[in-house]
């Protein structure tokens, strides 16, 4: 059913969203951490950067992502001078954009997790003899595991759905950056709608389905 | 070396709109009650002395030593001062077992465990919780769970902010007796957030009376409680404690006579066995004073005390007047026509009228 | 009651109809890599006969959707010579009315200086890591490039380097931001008023790929529009000729 070059791209694309969500959970809770307890000027600043993706059209992340990663923007340069030659058209390009592209949606929910849990819990721990590290493992990680699964939902279903930024600094190469959203759009433009329709109708169950999880999912313990 | 048990904490704390300034010296045992209205700052008081409030700036001296002094930049993190602390809501782990909220502090704490998890456990009547969840607790149960919690990390200094306060009465009345325990067979020094008169009367040993920020009177409970030159505030809900012993029961009429230095008063009839102290309390409203012993009057409880000082009440119609009845403390409150009236002045002997006692637990 | 509103019903039309002969405006839908020789042309034609041409600019595919669900475009410039002859065939067109108005240019592109030679001997050495070319597929700069590859023995060897925009101006991105060292596009995107306008480039000969006609056609809602007509015949002029050509277009 599926084609060699379909089958590739859909691999690549959840190993794309695989990596992109394990980066995320990594960088973004700590940013999501101080967004919801700091009380800086920053904040609204940081919180807005965060959620730039949200409204911006992926073209324009995407261009600007083509411009800083590139041989002359100063992360290319910072990579060109590391070894790693430049990212655009690689993967690991790919994965970098993604990372950009899927923040809010794995920040938000963290954020709101960490602001529901609130500074009690870490105040009880201190009194019980916690470090912040212990008190952050022990008690606000599991405290906050709904909000862990929602990021993980949202930032990895978010990167499966990503197109416009792949597009912009991919280059579209096979099993490199060749994503299942750029195959469809390929079998698209080129009135291969067959070949579109079981990619596209995948990704709209594969959506569905992980909606599905996330509005049918029951709220777990609340603090108290 | 008395210097050396005692607490000494000076803090001051600025928010917009509030200020915190205290200096103070706490006994190194008992209960200490911070008592005041909402707003008079007393559980932030409380947790400066956790070291929770970040934007305090002062010193603490824990018997000798120092937890805190932000001159000279010290300043121990809350996880690192033995204390335990309670909390207005029971704010237990919810992710927990009863058992494992418990052992949470017990396991971070290095050294003696002066209070065994058992003996935290029996004390506050728990050991059938043990493997519940918190959420099927009842919010007594929860409160006792986090008592137990706190203690079990054989804490130095115990601090309570209104454990009782998130209660309906019937669970206040059960856990009251637990406290009243610890009371009893624990060393460490207590301090007890409250807004409730009764439940200070109760259980504390000090008082330290807060309003708007500032410490406006210290010292023992009933020399405190009797003193009539507080903010009206607190003289709405004048009175004095007495501690009493029970010293007989009459089954004829039901009753139970209670002795105190100063003289005995009759209750309805109690439970307790004789020889049993009992702490009651006594409104400056439900006091009258008489010129002699009254004859055909219903009054059952009359004492003979000295007036010491009189002083204005919480209306320009009455004021407050301060007795001695043989070493206990009395206040009655009455009107300014009476005052004149009776003559009433410093050093007369007057007898008081209770009309009514409240007795605590 | 019908007379006493004749009068003002005539003239109602009169006014009305005098309002269109006086703004006389075409409506164009214009190739995206034909932009800035169109906008130029439009301004000459605006000057010399007193006509407005309103450009709108898009991919062929898109303008042809679009063209399809009833937009109000009266020409149509398209980047290939296909999508007309298919408007044609469905009938959406003024027949006889399509003609090619240039010829792309095929160019392989770096914006470095010296990085292509003018005799595209770069290909052979294949000292780069990425050459851009436009979707193959669906792009005719794409298409000539693949072919052009294919012809010159290459393509198998190139494949593994390629990256592929999905039109020609992301192509042409992927080359000025250097992300691509080089890349197959269309001349009229290096090119203005008959000059380079930097990096290194190898004209592509025209005998290595079929050529890349763009061809324009009146559509059905330009039928009986004397400015739709009068546009065509301005692009086969003279004037339109010298600015086509200057930006690197053939005819």
């Amino acid at each position: 059913m599926l084609s060699e070059a379909n089958v590739a791209a859909v691999w690549l694309t959840l190993k794309l969203a695989t990596i992109t969500t394990v980066i995320l959970l990594i960088v973004g809770t700590p940013i999501a951490w101080w967004l919801a307890r700091t009380h800086s000027k920053w904040k609204g600043v940081i919180g807005a950067v965060v959620a730039l993706p949200l409204v911006l059209p992926p073209t324009v992340l995407g261009f600007y992502l083509l411009m800083i990663l590139g041989p002359h923007g100063p992360i290319g340069q910072l990579t060109q001078f590391l070894g790693w030659g430049v990212l655009p058209f690689t993967f690991a390009g790919l994965v970098v954009a993604s990372v950009f592209y899927s923040m809010p949606f794995v920040v938000q929910p963290l954020q709101q997790a960490f602001e529901a849990i609130g500074a009690r819990p870490l105040e009880v721990a201190a009194t019980l003899r916690a470090s912040p590290w212990d008190a952050f493992f022990t008690v606000v990680l599991p405290l906050a595991k709904p909000g862990f699964i929602t990021a993980s939902i949202l930032g990895f279903a978010h990167t499966v759905g990503e197109f416009g930024v792949v597009l912009m600094i991919g280059g579209n190469i096979p099993e490199k950056t060749r994503v299942v959203s750029v195959q469809i759009y390929d079998h698209v433009e080129a009135l291969e709608y067959a070949e579109a329709h079981v990619l596209a109708g995948g990704m709209l169950l594969f959506s569905f389905l992980v909606l599905l999880a996330l509005y049918s999912r029951k709220g777990t313990s609340t603090w108290k | 070396m008395t210097f050396d048990k005692a607490i000494h904490a000076r803090f001051q704390v600025a928010w917009p709109g509030f200020n915190l300034d205290v200096e103070l010296r706490l006994p190194g045992r008992g209960v200490t009650a911070l008592f005041g209205h909402s707003g008079s700052g007393k559980t932030t008081l409380l947790r400066c002395l956790a070291g929770l409030e970040r934007q305090s700036v002062g010193s603490l001296n824990f018997k000798g030593e120092v937890w805190q002094d932000d001159a000279r930049g010290i300043c121990r993190p809350t996880h690192r001062r033995p204390l335990g602390y309670v909390f207005q809501e029971a704010s237990l782990f919810p992710h927990l077992s009863v058992r494992k909220n418990l052992d949470y502090g017990r396991k971070r704490v290095n050294g003696g465990h002066k209070v065994s998890l058992d003996h935290a456990v029996e004390l506050l009547g728990i050991g059938h919780l043990l493997d519940r969840m918190p959420d099927r607790l009842s919010g007594g149960e929860r409160q006792r769970v986090a008592i137990a919690r706190a203690l079990a990390t054989s804490p130095e200094l115990l601090l309570m902010d209104e454990p009782l306060a998130a209660l309906d009465l019937k669970r206040k009345s059960e856990i009251l007796p637990y406290l009243e325990r610890l009371h009893d067979e624990l060393e460490i020094p207590v301090c007890y957030v409250s807004h409730v008169p009764d439940e200070v009367a109760r259980l504390a040993d000090h008082v330290v009376l807060l309003s708007e920020g500032r410490v406006v009177a210290a010292g023992g409970l009933r020399e405190t409680m009797a003193r009539l030159d507080l903010p009206t505030a607190f003289t709405e809900d004048a009175g004095v404690v007495i501690e009493a012993v029970v010293a007989d029961h009459d089954e004829t009429y039901r009753l139970t006579r209670l002795d105190f230095p100063g003289g005995s008063v009759v209750v309805a009839r109690r439970q307790e066995s004789l020889g049993r102290r009992l702490r009651f309390r006594v409104h400056a409203r439900d006091v009258s004073l008489a010129l002699a012993r009254a004859k055909g009057t219903s009054i059952v409880n009359l004492l003979p005390a000295t007036v010491v000082e009189v002083a204005d009440a919480d209306t320009p119609a009455h004021v407050l007047v301060r007795l001695d009845a043989a070493g206990t403390p009395l206040i009655a409150r009455i009107t300014r026509y009476s005052l004149d009236h009776l003559g009433v002045t410093p050093g007369k002997s007057m007898w008081a009228q209770i009309k009514a006692v409240a007795l605590l637990g | 009651m019908k007379s006493r509103f004749t009068p003002l019903l005539a003239g109602l039309v009169l006014a009305v109809s005098s309002l269109t002969v006086q703004a006389d405006e075409v409506q164009v839908a214009v190739a995206a890599n034909f932009t800035a020789p169109m906008q130029k042309i439009a301004a000459e034609f605006e000057k010399d006969t007193g006509h407005k041409a309103l450009l709108v600019f898009g991919a062929t595919g898109k303008l042809y959707a679009q063209i399809k669900n009833g937009a109000p475009f009266q020409v149509f410039l398209a980047a290939d010579d296909k999508t007309p002859a298919k408007l044609e065939t469905e009938g959406d067109t003024v027949s006889g009315s399509r003609f090619t108005y240039a010829i792309g240019t095929l160019v392989l592109w770096s914006a470095k200086p010296g990085f292509v030679d003018d005799q595209g001997e770069v290909l052979k050495k294949g000292a780069f890591k990425h050459l851009a070319i436009a979707n193959p597929k669906t792009a005719p700069y794409g298409a000539a490039a693949v072919a052009t590859l294919t012809q010159l023995g290459l393509l198998d060897a190139i494949q593994p380097k390629l990256v592929t925009g999905e039109n020609i101006s992301q192509a042409y991105q992927f080359v000025v931001t250097e992300n691509a060292e080089l890349g197959f596009i269309a001349l009229s995107q290096v090119m203005a008023d008959g000059q380079m306008t930097g990096g290194s480039a190898w004209v592509v000969p025209s005998n290595l790929h079929d050529p890349i006609r763009q061809d324009a056609a009146i559509l059905a809602k330009g039928r009986n529009q004397p400015a739709a007509r009068a546009l065509v015949e301005y692009l086969k002029g003279d004037k339109a000729a010298a600015i086509i050509k200057s930006y690197g277009y053939a005819l």
